[in-house]
């Protein structure tokens, strides 16, 4: 146990990238944006022009993009990954799933929740977002989206 | 269609760990594939360099880095960079260069030095780049790997003996060419007993980071003609495909893939080959050989199916029948593939086409593959950047 960890909780916790998520923990969405015209989905949101070749428009509604979907496959990491990651020490395994979203019609990445492993979820299982601390760093906890199995 | 151009001559330095300067590598290549091809390097008329980004200044402008190093004489020069498909994108520059008639006889080359461990994304905080993000998130190059490997076990019934299946038959491929890295032959309770690194693969499932370079000379067919070189091999198709909205495969290093709510959803990966199989006016039931990018063992089979050589979820069986071993069908990565070499970057779609020249010439002494006619490279970019070269005998 870090001395960061023993201090985490101090202050609100901060996402760990701006503007991706909500922070609302009981109704957790990942913002997208939608185009006004042609009604396609971008995620992260941060597009100016839009990407689909047969649509010119630049003008786009943040849109909170569907909380549950289904696995599309699954992973994990049995070593730390370089800097950025921000590991504990000792560094802690996790998984990882790519996730489709029905009505958006795409595949988004993101951790599994703490605790699930690859022998939990199976291609096409049902998950749902949740929010979780991913690292504390200097007292202060950073909270990302994670996935996590539908009971 | 333009004349043809040909491949004169083929060139590596070995793969390895050898903590030299990049350029030492690519100059080592580019001698080997002018003597190869029996031109003299003030002969040459345009050198296209593949950039490398891990090197500084000089590897940001490859291809006058490697004239001076040659010695300048006056060539015309250019650089690009394309990730994995770099060497794809010079020898197309050089081809279409050819094909103008702005020259008759053009150098490729691509060298890389490389860290050690994971690849990773340059220093600072920089929310705005995928590539940060993701391995913020923690999500690195064996994650992607991985997605792809667990859904051919849970969709197809791939099972882990088939992924070190691959890596026993690349492993037997490359033990005996001098150009590889590893020369060591695995067993496949060998390869199920090395560590997992990001589940359900192994270490000795997933390519290093390697030190190379590889290098060819490329001509007119007149040109080599006027040479005389009995053992030329001519360059049926070249493929530099970006993907088409909405592109629907989970590609490194993006949290997301495009959204098909308002467009059809493509496959990048399984359009790479096609032009240049249309180029080359063949297909895939005419390839002889494959070489392929066997980032991890168990993306070797995803290649199998983007580059046509069996329908997809079939790639499995091409493996348990021994078909791309050499001696099978269509024998796929003889070189010994990225299990073999390791990744050096800007030179590794090069290496693919250095080793489809020496198959075809009938070269390639013990992994020789027999009666090579047509010969396919498969390989992709970072950041949409298809490339497959179709070479023909």
């Amino acid at each position: 146990m870090s001395s960061n960890e023993a201090s985490s909780g101090a202050n609100p916790a901060l996402p760990v990238i701006e503007g991706w998520f909500t922070m609302d923990e009981a109704d957790t969405h990942l913002i997208g944006s939608r185009c006004k015209r042609c009604g396609t989905y971008f995620f992260p949101g941060n597009v100016t022009f839009c990407r689909n070749p047969s649509c010119e428009s630049d003008e786009f509604d943040a849109v909170p993009l569907s909380r549950e979907g289904t696995i599309w496959s699954y992973t994990d990491a049995q070593y730390k990954p370089p800097e950025p990651y921000v590991s504990p020490d000792p560094f802690e395994p996790y998984a990882i799933a790519a996730v489709e979203l029905e009505k958006e019609r795409m595949i988004i990445l993101g951790q599994l929740a703490k605790g699930v492993t690859v022998d939990d979820v199976t291609t096409g299982m049902h998950v749902e977002l949740q929010l979780q601390t991913l690292f504390t760093k200097d007292g202060q906890d950073y909270v990302s989206w994670v996935w996590q199995p539908k009971r | 269609m333009s004349r043809d151009v040909v491949i004169l001559g083929a060139g590596m330095h070995p793969w390895g760990k050898w903590g030299k300067n990049f350029v030492e590598y690519g100059v080592h290549a580019a001698r080997a594939a002018l003597k190869d091809a029996g031109v003299s390097w003030q002969d040459i008329e345009f050198v296209a360099g593949g950039a490398t980004m891990r090197n500084g200044y000089p590897g940001y402008v490859a291809g006058a880095t490697f004239s001076q190093a040659l010695g300048w004489q006056g060539n015309e020069i250019m650089t690009c960079y394309a990730a994995c498909a770099t060497g794809s994108q010079a020898l197309a520059a050089a081809r279409s260069k050819i094909q103008a008639g702005q020259c008759e006889v053009a150098l490729v080359v691509g060298a890389d030095t490389t860290p050690k461990g994971f690849l990773a994304p340059q220093k600072g905080e920089r929310p705005d780049d995928p590539d940060w993000v993701r391995f913020r998130l923690g999500i690195t190059n064996p994650t992607y790997f991985s997605l792809y490997a667990q859904r051919r076990k849970d969709l197809y019934g791939a099972t882990d003996e088939d992924f070190a299946v691959i890596k026993v038959k690349n492993a037997e491929h490359g033990f005996s060419n001098e150009f590889a890295r590893y020369r060591k032959k695995f067993t496949v309770e060998e390869v199920l007993a090395s560590p997992m690194v990001a589940s359900p693969l192994r270490l000795f499932e997933i390519c290093a980071t390697s030190d190379g370079g590889a290098a060819v000379v490329v001509a007119s067919k007149e040109y080599a003609d006027r040479l005389g070189s009995q053992r030329q091999v001519k360059i049926g198709g070249i493929s530099t495909v970006s993907p088409k909205f909405a592109s629907a495969d989970v590609e490194m290093p993006d949290i997301a893939t495009d959204s098909a709510a308002a467009s059809n959803a493509y496959s990048f990966r399984a359009s790479i080959a096609q032009k240049a199989y249309e180029e080359a006016g063949v297909g895939p039931e005419d390839v002889s050989l494959a070489e392929v990018y066997d980032l991890s063992s168990a993306m070797e089979l995803d290649w199998y199916e983007y580059i046509g050589l069996c329908p997809q979820g079939d790639a499995e069986k091409l493996v348990r029948d021994g078909d791309t071993r050499i001696g099978g069908r269509v024998p796929v990565n003889a070189s010994g593939g990225l299990a073999c070499f390791g990744e050096a970057v800007p030179a590794q779609a090069l290496a693919q086409v250095c080793e489809l020249t020496i198959q075809l010439r009938g070269e390639a002494g013990d992994r020789q593959v027999s009666d090579a006619k047509v010969g396919v490279t498969g390989n992709q970019g970072l950041f949409g950047h298809g490339s497959s070269v179709v070479l023909l005998r």
